[in-house]
């Protein structure tokens, strides 16, 4: 996917900056942007880190067990399908939990760790069931608690305020999560005796 | 609104504060733990590193080619229909796709418009409330071997546009436009 997205941006651009007559301008940009690319890593490295080491700190004094066993009832009844004390219901927490706080790096394994063991109540082993997408569209619309990314990023800008979009990144989030859910609970009905 | 606002400045002090206590409170070593921590936000910078090098390039010349002009111009009906500044409207096209570009996109608008300007702000919300959705199920997905993926993008996709809709809707209300 990405692949031929990546691909098409970059042939359509070329091809319409030479018809544009912006060929100089095009090659500058393929330049810079590399250059760009890197000095924004090193730009973002700092607050990155520091986000980093505290939610370590969370997740070793163990905040991160807590707030698993604090969600357990609420996805008891978003997956009606999954026994109780299934391993999926408790990966899927661990997982939701890691990218409720920002913890990229811990979400993705246990994400997988959580489609295996959905996989496992699957009874055709090529199609997705309800669970699984529930699961997914909850871990794509999920509220992040720090968006650390996108303040290192208006720190770097030179903001007056880098944290000000906190609240209404919650905000927004919460629509997206709400929506999601009633999409996928209202496609699942109507999906129900389609392939 | 302007409690929003309070839990936004709080958010941060807070947090940190309610951390340390209960870990202290558990007695964890925390320098030594945040040390551990910080070391991989330097491993995730290096591997997000070469793919926003790939996609910022292609963003780059996207952009400067007047192709995003283009595609702007083309759905400016819409997007005037629902109240979105045309600026935004490039992200709102990659935030689903890719993560690295559209922090790229994110962080060009933010340099271009300023991250306290209104687009700046709306800018950051977005990029903050919405997810990489081909990526995640790509990945997921790809994890078991599911080919049949059913009605969940559509939903993903529903939930994605709500919450661009909200990210412009909250941000006139708290900010102004």
């Amino acid at each position: 996917m990405l692949n031929y997205i990546w691909l098409g941006m970059l042939v359509m651009g070329f091809v319409i900056g030479i018809l544009n007559g912006r060929v100089e301008q095009v090659t500058k940009a393929a330049m810079d942007s590399s250059n760009n690319a890197v000095s924004f890593c090193i730009g973002l490295l700092g607050v990155l880190c520091l986000w980093s080491g505290l939610m370590n700190i969370a997740e070793k004094s163990g905040l991160v067990r807590v707030i698993s066993k604090l969600a357990k009832p609420v996805l008891r009844r978003l997956f009606p399908d999954i026994p109780s004390r299934h391993p999926a219901l408790g990966a899927m927490v661990l997982n939701l939990t890691a990218n409720f706080l920002g913890l990229g790096n811990a979400a993705t394994p246990l994400g997988i760790k959580a489609m295996h063991e959905l996989q496992k109540l699957n009874h055709r082993k090529d199609t997705a069931t309800d669970a699984m997408s529930m699961f997914l569209v909850l871990n794509a619309s999920i509220i992040t608690l720090v968006p650390s990314m996108v303040i290192s990023v208006r720190v770097e800008a030179g903001s007056a305020k880098p944290g000000e979009i906190i609240g209404t990144i919650w905000v927004a989030s919460a629509c997206a999560f709400i929506a999601g859910i009633i999409a996928t609970k209202a496609l699942s009905i109507i999906w129900r005796n389609k392939p | 609104m302007n409690v929003l606002k309070a839990v936004s400045d709080f958010a941060i002090p807070v947090l940190f504060l309610v951390i340390l206590s209960i870990a202290v409170y558990r007695d964890v070593k925390v320098y030594d733990v945040f040390i551990e921590g910080a070391e991989e936000g330097i491993s995730t910078i290096l591997r997000i590193m070469p793919s926003l090098v790939g996609l910022m390039v292609a963003v780059g010349v996207f952009r400067e080619s007047g192709a995003l002009d283009l595609l702007v111009y083309a759905l400016k009906p819409v997007t005037k229909l629902l109240g979105i500044p045309p600026e935004i409207v490039p992200l709102i096209f990659m935030r689903p796709i890719s993560g690295s570009a559209s922090l790229a996109l994110v962080s060009d608008i933010i340099k271009t418009y300023g991250p306290d300007s209104f687009i700046g702000r709306v800018a950051s919300t977005m990029m903050g409330s919405a997810e990489t959705i081909f990526y995640t199920l790509t990945v997921y997905f790809g994890s078991v071997g599911i080919k049949n993926i059913r009605y969940t993008l559509v939903a993903a996709l529903i939930s994605d546009v709500v919450g661009v809709i909200a990210a412009v809707w909250i941000c006139t209300l708290v900010f102004g436009s």
